[in-house]
């Protein structure tokens, strides 16, 4: 995924898709908008943009769970089963983006890049309703793609690259 | 200058504004799981080494201690999770690279062999109450004879599971505080300098209370060897090292860390001991018992203190 953060105005529609499409609980979110203020006025910058769980490539989170309920499947996505998980927390415990909670119902949830809507062919639901349509969902591995395109032509950064994780999230600066 | 704010208001419980989710139950776990490590540790050598007869405490009576705190620290460990009717799912699955997977495993086999261990001392400990049925008359003479075999098990067992409460903390990358690989021996050598202390405390000859002494005071300095290496590591490391470490030194944990966890947990006690072992005579009960509440203290301040640390971007 490849979200434009000149683009985003941090309107807050990503993440209330999110909650209408997953029933996500109410007091709980997959996502969220950042508001970052860098520099002292009057020389400063606003930078906004839309986090999730980076579905990475090491991911620590696979790698700590006990029962393997936190598993990545063809493509990277990282998905938790969710009557395999046992809610030990080790999981929300390695993630650096803490992007990961406790379902009321005991297990662990997270963002799943809408996986039920890709299999129909869809957008994740994020991507779908973006007014500024500053989010780019997309196949990495194919160098034509719109995700590679864009991450060839413009400058991006990724969330806590220091933590060892490759997350697949680019933000676009 | 940098400020970041959540404008979508982040709301997850437990996790903004300062991760908690691993509780109370976890520290006294990690306590527990490593003071039982210690007495089956001293258990399993001194029975290897043929000394049992000699050391009637560190064989006999402190083992009564493992199965009630293993029991208890399981039961606290289920407490904690938030969808425990799963617990089951912890053992279809053996997941070398996660260290609760295989912690879980060590569990499940040194719980039962420290009921058997106890078992096998059962009409020493409890001469008053024969055994009534005949297949445990049975089972205590087979248990008996193959103490040694239990002994031997035993000891890498109880090292596992020392080094495992250390580890289960130290493979999280995402909490700078625990991700140190000094962190399994600290929490190894923690646990033996408990379980020598509950012994002092179990002993009734002066031989015996003596050696443990000694043991003891090799231990605490190897343990304070062992956080002087952790300190220095932090301070040598990457900026949220640097700002994990602050915690611990000159921030909101310092009076629990250097006061209950260093000064009373580990350098008074160590004094005690000295004194002790030069021949004076000073009530025993005292420093063992503040290694054992700084031992306590210590799990508290490590996993409360982690998980306030973290990355930030």
């Amino acid at each position: 995924m490849v979200i434009d953060t000149l683009k985003c105005v941090g309107c807050s529609d990503c993440v209330v898709a999110c909650q209408t499409e997953n029933d996500v609980p109410i007091g709980y979110c997959r996502d969220w908008i950042t508001e970052t203020v860098n520099g002292a006025y009057p020389t400063i910058e606003l930078e906004l943009k839309s986090e999730r769980c980076n579905h990475c490539e090491n991911a620590p989170c696979v790698r700590c769970c006990p029962t393997g309920a936190s598993h990545k499947i063809e493509g990277g996505i990282v998905l938790v089963t969710e009557d395999e998980c046992i809610g030990c927390g080790a999981c929300i415990e390695s993630c650096p983006y803490d992007a990961r909670f406790q379902h009321p119902e005991g297990y662990v949830d997270k963002c799943t890049f809408c996986h039920h809507r890709l299999e129909k062919g869809q957008l994740p639901a994020c991507v779908e309703v973006c007014p500024t349509k500053c989010m780019y969902f997309g196949d990495l591995d194919n160098p034509n793609s719109e995700v590679s395109r864009l991450l060839k032509n413009r400058k991006y950064k990724t969330l806590a690259p220091e933590a060892g994780t490759k997350p697949h999230v680019y933000y676009l600066i | 200058m940098q400020e970041e704010l959540f404008v979508s208001g982040r709301d997850l419980p437990h996790i903004d504004p300062s991760l908690e989710i691993w509780h109370w139950p976890i520290s006294l776990y990690l306590f527990l799981g490593g003071l039982s490590a210690g007495l089956l540790f001293f258990a399993g050598i001194i029975t290897v080494l043929g000394k049992d007869k000699e050391f009637p405490a560190t064989v006999k009576y402190a083992s009564i201690v493992p199965p009630i705190a293993l029991t208890l620290g399981l039961m606290a460990l289920v407490y904690d999770l938030t969808h425990p009717l799963y617990t089951w799912q912890l053992y279809t699955t053996i997941r070398l690279e996660s260290p609760m997977s295989w912690g879980a495993w060590v569990l499940l086999i040194t719980t039962p062999l420290s009921f058997l261990w106890v078992f096998s001392y059962y009409s020493e400990l409890f001469p008053k109450w024969q055994l009534k049925f005949e297949f445990l008359k049975n089972l205590e003479n087979f248990l008996i004879k193959n103490r040694r075999n239990m002994a031997i098990a035993l000891i890498p067992l109880s090292i596992i599971l020392g080094v495992y409460t250390g580890i289960l903390l130290s493979a999280f990358n995402a909490r700078p505080l625990w991700n140190n690989a000094i962190l399994g021996p600290l929490f190894l050598t923690s646990g033996l300098s408990t379980g020598a202390a509950t012994i002092i405390l179990m002993a009734k000859s002066t031989h015996e209370r003596h050696l443990f002494s000694k043991v003891d005071l090799a231990l605490i300095i190897i343990e304070l060897g062992l956080i002087v290496h952790m300190i220095m590591g932090m301070y040598a490391g990457s900026e949220v090292q640097l700002e994990a470490m602050q915690l611990l030194v000159g921030g909101e944990f310092t009076v629990m860390f250097f006061g209950f966890v260093i000064i009373l947990g580990l350098i008074v006690p160590a004094m005690f001991e000295l004194v002790e072992i030069l021949g004076f005579k000073v009530p025993v009960a005292v420093p063992a018992i503040l290694i054992l509440i700084g031992g306590l203290v210590f799990r508290f301040v490590m996993v409360e203190a982690g998980q306030i640390t973290r990355y930030l971007y």
